[in-house]
Parts: C-alpha cells; sequence; structure tokens
C-alpha cells in the first residue's frame, strides 16, 4: 500500500485516491497545431524515477494533488494541491509543501 | 546439439540422463553483428529465431540485462487466443495464433501448446451483442468462434457461480483454438532454436547507451562492453521508453505499468478452460495449469510504475473476482503471485515498425497481451528487420497512426494507457 499524505485529509490509503497520471503534461491552445496536441494527448516520458503526477482523492476530499512519486521504488517525496485557487479558498495552511 | 525424441530419452536412459547437451550456449559477445536485438523474451529470441530461419541472416546477437525469459516472459498468465475484432490486430493475432498450433513441432520442444477453449462470459444483453458482433467479425475473417447459451455453458463448465453471482452469467463467447501454453518453454525453445543457427544469446548484459553516427546506430554501449550493431531491434517491452531516450528519440506513447499474476497451490482437475469475465468494474482470467495450480490475474495496479512487484490492494480485488465466479475457490491457498512491467499504449495496441533512425526497429507497447503474441511479433518483426519495409499485416502498428487517425483501440477507452486491458 502507499500511502499519500493528503494536504486536506492527512496521510491516507491510495486505495482512496484515483490516478491521474504525468502532472508535466499542459494541453496547449484550443488553436494550437495538431503536432502540439498530438504531443499532448499522446506521447509520454514515462520516467522511471522521480514523477511529479496527478492524484484524485476521490474517495475522501476530492480534491486533485500533485504528488511528487518515484515510479520505481514508490517512494513519495512531496504533495501538495492541484489547484491553487481552491486551496486558498479552503484556507488550508499545511499545504504540505510550496504551492 | 542433438534433437530431442523418444529416442534420445531412450538412449540417454543408458547413461542416467546426464549427457545431454547444454541447450544454448554461453558466448562472449563478439565486436560486431549484423543484426542486435535487445531483450531476450519471447519477441525479441522468436525474432532471432525467424530471422535465421525465415531471412537466412545468422550473424545475430540478442542481448539480455538479466537472465534469458526472467522478464514478462515468466510473468505472464500464459492465454493464447486471436479474438480480436479491430483491422490491424485481426489478421495479426490470427497468424500468430497459427504459429502457435505448430509451434512445438516448428522448435522440437514442447511448449505444451494446450486448446483448450477461451470461454468469455458475458452478463448482459449488451455484452452479448458486442461479442457477437466481434465473434462474427472473426468467423468472417477466417477464424472460429461461437455463442454459448446458458445451458451449453452449464453444461460445459457446472461449477460457475450460476446461483448469486452478482453480476449473473447469461451465456458465453468461444474460440475453441484458443488455450494455454507452458510460458518458460516457449522461451527454451526459441532459445534453442536461435542458438543452433548461430544466434548468440548473451545475457547479464545490459545496455546503457546507443551510439549514433550519422543517423545511424553504430554500436551499443553495454555491462559487457561495446558490441557493433549494422541493424538494431528494441524488443524490451516494459522498458521500451528507457532505451528510446537512450537513443535520444524522446518521447513515446507508452506508459509502464505493473501487472500482476498469481497463481494457487496445486489441485486436481478442476477447470478445463481458460475462462475470462469483465463487467462492472471486476476482470478476471483464470486457467489451471498441467501441474494443478489455478493461474489467473485482473486489472493493473492502476498507476504508473516500473517496479516489478505488486500491491496489495490488487491481491484483494482480483480474490473477490476469482470467488465471485468460481465460489468453490474459496478455501484454496495461493502459492505465488508476482508482477510485470507492461508497455501500456495510448491505444492499447502494439509497435512493430521503423523509427526515425533507419537502421533502428521498434518492437514493443504490448500491453497485456504479449505473450500470445510472441510468435507472431517475432515473425513479423524478423521480416520487418530483414527487408527494411513493414509487411501489410503489419503496417498499422506503427508510431504515425496517432497523427493520421487511426488508432487501434479494441477497448474503445481512449488515450489513457492503464485503461487498456
Amino acid at each position: 500500500m502507499i500511502r499519500i499524505n493528503c494536504p486536506f485529509c492527512g496521510e491516507r490509503d491510495h486505495t482512496e485516491f484515483s490516478y491521474g497520471g504525468d502532472a508535466s503534461i499542459v494541453y496547449p491552445e484550443l488553436d494550437a497545431s495538431m503536432e502540439e496536441w498530438h504531443d499532448a494527448i499522446f506521447m509520454r516520458e514515462n520516467i522511471r524515477g522521480m514523477q511529479s503526477e496527478t492524484w484524485h482523492h476521490a474517495n475522501g476530499c476530492r480534491m486533485w494533488l500533485v504528488v511528487e512519486r518515484d515510479t520505481m521504488t514508490h517512494e513519495i517525496q512531496s504533495v501538495r494541491p492541484a489547484h491553487k485557487g481552491n486551496a486558498a479558498v479552503l484556507s488550508t495552511t499545511d499545504t504540505g509543501g510550496e504551492q | 546439439m542433438s534433437r530431442y525424441s523418444a529416442w534420445a530419452v531412450f538412449k540417454n536412459g543408458f547413461s542416467g540422463q546426464k549427457n545431454w547437451d547444454r541447450q544454448w550456449r554461453d558466448p562472449e559477445p563478439k565486436k560486431e553483428y549484423d543484426v542486435v536485438i535487445v531483450g531476450a523474451g519471447l519477441h525479441g529470441l522468436a525474432t532471432a529465431y525467424y530471422l535465421a530461419k525465415n531471412h537466412g541472416i545468422k550473424n545475430i546477437a540478442v542481448l539480455e540485462k538479466g537472465w534469458l525469459g526472467g522478464g514478462n516472459a515468466g510473468r505472464n498468465t500464459t492465454i493464447v487466443r486471436s479474438n480480436y475484432m479491430m483491422p490491424g490486430n485481426r489478421y495479426f493475432y490470427e497468424h500468430s495464433l497459427k504459429l502457435w498450433e505448430e509451434l512445438s513441432h516448428e522448435l522440437n520442444y514442447n511448449v505444451m501448446f494446450s486448446q483448450r477453449h477461451h470461454v468469455s462470459l458475458f452478463h448482459s444483453p449488451a455484452a452479448r451483442d458486442a461479442a457477437a458482433r466481434r465473434y462474427n467479425t472473426m468467423r468472417l475473417t477466417d477464424t472460429d468462434g461461437e455463442l454459448w447459451d446458458l445451458d451449453t455453458l452449464k453444461k460445459e463448465i457446472p461449477h460457475l457461480n450460476y446461483n448469486n453471482a452478482r453480476f449473473p452469467i447469461i451465456g458465453a463467447a468461444v474460440q475453441r483454438r484458443a488455450g494455454s501454453a507452458r510460458h518458460d518453454a516457449v522461451a527454451w525453445g526459441y532459445a534453442r532454436g536461435a542458438d543452433r543457427q548461430g544466434v548468440d544469446i548473451i545475457q547479464n548484459c545490459e545496455v546503457t547507451g546507443v551510439t549514433r553516427e550519422d543517423g545511424k546506430v553504430t554500436a551499443l554501449e553495454t555491462s559487457r562492453g561495446r558490441i557493433g550493431a549494422k541493424k538494431v531491434g528494441f524488443a524490451v517491452a516494459g522498458n521500451t521508453s528507457r532505451l528510446w531516450q537512450m537513443a535520444g528519440l524522446g518521447n513515446l506513447p507508452i506508459e509502464s505499468h505493473k501487472l500482476q499474476a498469481f497463481v494457487s497451490e496445486p489441485l486436481k482437475p478442476l477447470l478445463d478452460h481458460v475462462v475470462v469475465y469483465g463487467v462492472g468494474g471486476a476482470h478476471f482470467y483464470i486457467s489451471q495449469s498441467d501441474k494443478g495450480g489455478m493461474v489467473f490475474g485482473g486489472d493493473l495496479d492502476w498507476y504508473k510504475s516500473y517496479a516489478q512487484r505488486g500491491n496489495l490492494p490488487v491481491v484483494q480485488d482480483v480474490a473477490e473476482c476469482a470467488t465471485a465466479i468460481m465460489p468453490c475457490l474459496g478455501r484454496v491457498r495461493l502459492l505465488r503471485h508476482w508482477s510485470g512491467v507492461m508497455d501500456m499504449s495510448m491505444d492499447g495496441s502494439a509497435f512493430i515498425c521503423k523509427t526515425p533512425i533507419d537502421n533502428l526497429y521498434l518492437n514493443g507497447g504490448w500491453n497485456y497481451g504479449g505473450f500470445k503474441a510472441s510468435p507472431g511479433s517475432g515473425w513479423y518483426f524478423a521480416d520487418l528487420i530483414a527487408n527494411d519495409r513493414p509487411d501489410p499485416v503489419i503496417e498499422h502498428f506503427d508510431l504515425g497512426r496517432f497523427k493520421r487517425g487511426v488508432i487501434i483501440d479494441e477497448r474503445g477507452a481512449g488515450p489513457d494507457p492503464k485503461l487498456h486491458g
């Protein structure tokens, strides 16, 4: 079991979460070239080692998180809310790292 | 090297079965080869075998970072079938199944291929209709396939949960020619067959770098020194992205995920078929090995990983799937479980293709389905490397299909690798 320290709920089993994927992917503008969209939708670096990725606390606070996790050892380095705005609205002080 | 036969067993009996030849040599790497295949798994070994057999290329090395067949070749549930529907997959998998049917004779090695039927349960009229469409497509393209109603299914497999299953069973789609095989024997058979034709299988030889000059790959840096190559083929599903990046080629439409498989303690004969179902978030496949162990598996671990070890929540999921469909397994003890790293591709289909580098060829992206594909994969990958052009059967297994918009998404799951089970 991987334990993820949710900034809103505390440390929980990873089975409470739903895996998003590579957090480094940013979708381009709607009118960007086919090439850019192709790369964003289909191409992945597929890192072996520390990777930034999104997890959704689906069976908890339902917030999206950005987790830095090693894809070889499953060790977690940091967890933070994916959306700065939401975190601010919830006036969370302990966000487990920078925002 | 001697041919295996009943006579050979008899003759070796006089010397206590102690004088058999080694099945393959353990050679030192040469300075250069005509073709270097990276990865001595089923796909790499089959490729080397068919390069030598079908195309007369003998100066070949197969490099393996660990031991032969120690990756996904030894970490699967050994199911062989060809019930694929999409153009691009349809003929490829059928060709592979035809190779399976003759494989033991071809390799002079008993791969224990057992055509025990692949029985895919369905639980709703909609699933039955989808299966009817798929299996009719198969029948129209020269593959066997049939639908069993509930009475037939009960007669064939009486001990499934027909009484109070969460998702009641209403029938099954069946491919009679499908079945299972002995995974290690396939790796060993291809290795021995390739070795007999002069192929060097070099184990404990990890590729650490790819040397490029003038737009071509000229050599591979390995833990056993530099090995020159006129042509290079990657067949390292699970770690394809890493080699791809060593070659300086950037990103791929692949994520590495891990998939677990399980075997129970040996039981007396219990299940004559391969039984599969997928409904309501459950996904499960099971057969019984010749030693009696129930061999089964389910979904991925749901998060990206290169670790060859599974996580416990999926053990629980799979155990629930098992007892839901075969309650008689409730008190059976688990003997072992293991995990392999899958190339999960963006459309759930494979790659056997040329690459941006002229003399580099790619074989990967096998998702859950690499075992059954291995003879066909080796066959067509060898053909691609030898003739430098894809056979029409595999021309859709290229990297450009996403740009062209002709993805081969058998499951209709979209560009999310973990969903292509």
